[in-house]
């Protein structure tokens, strides 16, 4: 039986589509996400004013903002919203968003290629200005409709705080009452746009986020909470080992489970896992029935090396030269000429994203159609994989954009694995003659051991230093899997190597007269592996801030004031990092801590995604060595600070993130098999480990850049360099753990 | 077939009685607020109350509540100490992702209705059983006074 109807998103979809052929269209058949959650077809009443893909004003005077861009914490629909709104003169309390659906002409992000994605920290940088044209437009034809219907001159018209209105005559109206006839106006070729200096919402401080109601009342709508007619919930088993395949299994002792409604092996692809799912009409059930079955696996196609041989190799390999990404000079003149030369090894675990929501995704399979609800970051590089694996056109994939309960790059797989996943099940459930929507919950467990991590790093430095104790050789040869190689992003690498891997040392902003980068990305090894919430910087932000520390220490100089001057020609890495050990109060010595227990201090300076941040950690170790992180004072320049108060959760958010990495992260292989599984023993960071932290924000007029990902990678050079101060001892490995043996 | 009362409303529920109350409340119940992060009463995401303690829903089965009086973040501000909270939440803006919220509104609720005046070391340890991935907890701490602030 093959589904005969276009499910409700999808008509929104379509819709929507028609929206931004251009002003005039009356449209009533947008849904809103809570409304089209049950699948409840109840249009909304009123005509829309549409004038472009971002934006539709009803006539119940609500500004719907459309967000290309998922979602997932990092404050997005509030930045978008500000930037439409900002130009709209609309009041923040009329301002509603809903997520875009996948469509490439229309939300593509310049910053990434054209793809419709939410990555690299871009989503501000991207759309700083067609937001706000986006906003202007609609304010002018809004303009031009009053003027029209009250006879005046358009220029004695004012707009704000969402109400439209002309002094002389005493005349005004709200955006809802003209959105009719702005509709019938045409769409300016060109808008001015407001100076800085004439920003209500930019800039603002105590501008709500959109999304804050929804998060504190359990009535935002994340995949795990969708929910369609007749919907199966499918829980799956996956090889214990990457790349195995089903050999065989029994789904007896699943089908006796009541609820459950069939159970389905689902054949993996290059990049997808194979595996058997059991569908049944509610979670437990499925989950019960999932934990039933005994499958077989053929393990010879799967890879089967544990991380300690991983590390082995790339020691090795960090012996032998690399491919070069980066050079400057003579590195080895100079080394063998430097006074001092600092030899290191920094290396880094595997680490899982583990955001709180669990991978999942619902599909509903039609007969050459899909649709898809689901919060992911790279919508139309998903809808072209699913396109491709069922032979359909694009546009005949349709995803609805919900809210993710975090993700940290993981729902940004270059090859859709899991709704590859998720599809396939639906396809094979469909050969069974199940018809149902089905909806993909990966477990906890699932989740952690589920691949595409981020990537285990070995870096070899040599940091020569001349006899003033300046540095004038950098060597670094950094040995892991590049994530773009074998992906649709391979095209980005220029000679072999990869730049999400080797981002933060390549382009060391440190004044050295020779510098040479080298990358060793073994392909044998067939670990799944993906960006994680600022990528490369991850590793080589902690390598590279961890070696300036120990050339300044070598040097017998001042951490922050050795960088400083290493810094003239970067005013923006210094200007932050001068501010932060302000703020601190680098130059007053650190206050002793209680009896028995010694303190550290400890810097780091580093940009990423064109953000510079720089952070102070304060730690107190006790006598028996555990330690913890006290306050961390970090100052940020992020170009315009569109929501001041979203760039500062962002970089106490990111100093959390990345101190649970610094602390706790590691993801660990034994003969190919993931050894963790869930928060006991995947440890994150929890509340009693949070240090309290203060946020400064540079005042800049440069054009907008990221905050999702750049408060990470200082964080845990700061606070290895802050355990360095507070015991002589130097932490190259992470994670740090919880005790500094001395 | 099991009744819960859940947010004062008696609701029946077709469900076995081994089944984890989160799992009854969220696909059966259609109260979703409430989530599922961890399974193992390791995360918090799942926190609800039940005769008004705290209890991880993701370990509890149904039948060990049956005669209880559930509270879900669906239901948290119908006292004040539950509206306080989510207010406190939404003055500070605590949420991103805000998957893990409902449970640290939940278990914040629980926590000062037995202690109207908590230190940061007593928010820390009765809120670390909570994880948020998104590392919130320096506005949860401050949610939580601000809060008991408004409650005093």
């Amino acid at each position: 039986m093959d589904t005969p109807y276009l499910p409700a998103p999808a008509i929104a979809n379509v819709s929507r589509r028609r929206f931004v052929q251009g002003a005039g269209l009356v449209l009533g058949l947008a849904l809103s996400p809570a409304a089209t959650r049950f699948a409840v077809a109840a249009p909304e009443t009123g005509a829309a004013f549409a004038p472009n893909a971002f934006l539709r004003i009803g006539t119940d005077n609500q500004v719907v903002v459309l967000a290309k861009h998922l979602e997932m914490g990092q404050g997005v629909y509030t930045g978008l919203a500000t930037l439409l709104a900002e130009e709209l003169d609309a009041d923040w309390r009329q301002v509603r968003v809903e997520g875009a659906p996948a469509d490439k002409a229309h939300y593509g992000n310049a910053a990434l290629g054209g793809i419709q994605g939410t990555g690299g920290s871009t989503a501000m940088f991207d759309s700083y200005e067609p937001m706000r044209r986006a906003g202007a437009a609609a304010r002018a034809m809004l303009v031009a409709a009053a003027a029209q219907r009250w006879q005046v001159q358009a220029g004695g018209i004012t707009v704000s705080e969402g109400v439209v209105r002309h002094a002389a005559s005493g005349r005004q109206a709200t955006f809802g009452e003209l959105a009719d006839a702005a509709a019938k106006q045409p769409v300016p070729a060109d808008v001015t746009l407001k100076p800085p200096s004439a920003f209500k919402l930019i800039g603002k401080e105590k501008l709500p986020r959109t999304d804050t109601r929804a998060k504190t009342d359990g009535t935002a709508i994340f995949t795990q909470d969708m929910k369609l007619p007749g919907m199966l919930v499918a829980v799956v088993v996956h090889p214990p080992r990457f790349g195995a395949k089903v050999r065989g299994f029994d789904p007896a002792p699943a089908k006796v489970v009541p609820g459950v409604k069939a159970v389905v092996e689902f054949p993996g692809t290059d990049f997808s896992p194979a595996g058997v799912a059991v569908l049944a009409t509610n979670t437990w059930a499925a989950r019960t029935g999932r934990d039933a079955l005994q499958v077989q696996w053929d393990n010879a196609p799967a890879y089967g090396k544990g991380s300690d041989e991983i590390l082995a190799q790339y020691r090795e390999a960090a012996g032998k030269p690399g491919k070069i990404a980066a050079r400057k000079g003579d590195v080895e003149a100079a080394l063998k000429q430097a006074a001092k030369v600092i030899e290191a090894d920094y290396e880094v675990p595997y680490l899982a994203h583990a955001a709180m929501e669990p991978l999942n995704c619902l599909v509903q399979l039609g007969e050459r159609r899909c649709d898809i609800w689901n919060g992911e970051q790279f919508q139309t590089v998903d809808q072209n994989v699913i396109a491709k694996l069922l032979g359909i056109p694009p546009e005949n994939v349709t995803l609805t954009q919900l809210y993710s309960g975090g993700s940290f790059g993981r729902r940004a797989n270059p090859h859709a694995d899991y709704l590859v996943e998720a599809v396939s099940i639906a396809r094979a459930a469909r050969k069974q003659g199940i018809n149902a929507p089905v909806k993909l919950v990966y477990t906890r467990e699932d989740d952690t051991r589920g691949g595409y991590y981020r990537p285990l790093n070995v870096h070899r430095v040599r940091l020569g230093l001349d006899a003033a104790g300046k540095p004038i050789a950098w060597h670094a040869r950094l040995v892991g899997q590049s994530i773009m190689a074998g992906t649709p992003f391979a095209g980005m690498m220029k000679d072999g190597i990869d730049p999400t891997s080797v981002e933060g040392q390549a382009d060391l902003p440190y004044e050295i007269a020779n510098l040479q980068v080298e990358q060793h990305a073994p392909a044998d090894v067939r670990v799944p592996v993906q960006w994680f919430r600022s990528v490369g910087h991850t590793h080589t932000g902690f390598s590279a801030e961890s070696l300036i520390d120990e050339a300044a220490a070598a040097a017998g100089q001042d951490p922050v004031a050795y960088r400083a001057q290493l810094l003239s020609a970067h005013p923006r890495h210094r200007k932050v990092l001068e501010l932060a050990a302000e703020r601190a109060g680098w130059n007053q010595p650190l206050a002793a801590g209680p009896q028995g227990t010694r303190r550290g201090r400890g810097v780091a300076v580093h940009e990423s995604f064109g953000s510079f941040v720089a952070q102070v950690a304060e730690v107190t170790v006790a006598a028996d060595g555990s330690y913890k992180v006290d306050r961390v004072v970090c100052a940020v320049d992020c170009g315009v600070a569109i929501n001041p108060d979203v760039i500062r959760a962002q970089m106490e958010g990111g100093i959390g993130f990345g101190l649970a990495a610094a602390l706790h992260g590691a993801l660990t292989l034994k003969n190919g098999e993931v050894e963790q599984s869930n928060f006991h023993d995947y440890t994150v960071l929890r509340i009693n480990e949070m240090p309290e932290v203060e946020v400064h924000i540079v005042p800049s007029t440069e054009h907008p850049s990221g905050v999702g990902e750049p408060g990470v990678p200082p964080v845990a050079p700061a606070v290895a360099n802050a355990l360095f101060n507070a015991t002589g001892k130097r932490l190259r490995t992470l994670p740090l753990g919880t005790s500094v043996t001395t | 077939m099991p009744t819960l009362d859940i947010n004062g409303k008696p609701t029946s529920v077709d469900v076995p009685d081994e089944m984890p109350l989160l799992w009854a409340l969220r696909d059966v119940a259609n109260l979703t607020g409430t989530k599922y992060g961890c399974g193992m009463a390791l995360c918090g995401a799942c926190t609800v109350h039940a005769d008004g303690n705290a209890i991880r829903s993701c370990v509890t089965p149904v039948s060990a509540v049956a005669s209880q009086k559930i509270t879900t973040i669906e239901g948290v501000a119908a006292d004040a100490v539950g509206q306080a909270v989510q207010n406190a939440w939404r003055e500070l803006e605590v949420a991103q992702c805000g998957y893990c919220q409902s449970g640290q509104i939940m278990s914040a609720v629980s926590l000062l209705r037995q202690n109207a005046k908590p230190t940061d070391a007593d928010i820390d340890a009765a809120m670390s059983g909570n994880i948020c991935r998104c590392a919130t907890y320096v506005r949860i701490r401050a949610a939580i006074h601000h809060a008991a602030a408004a409650l005093a």
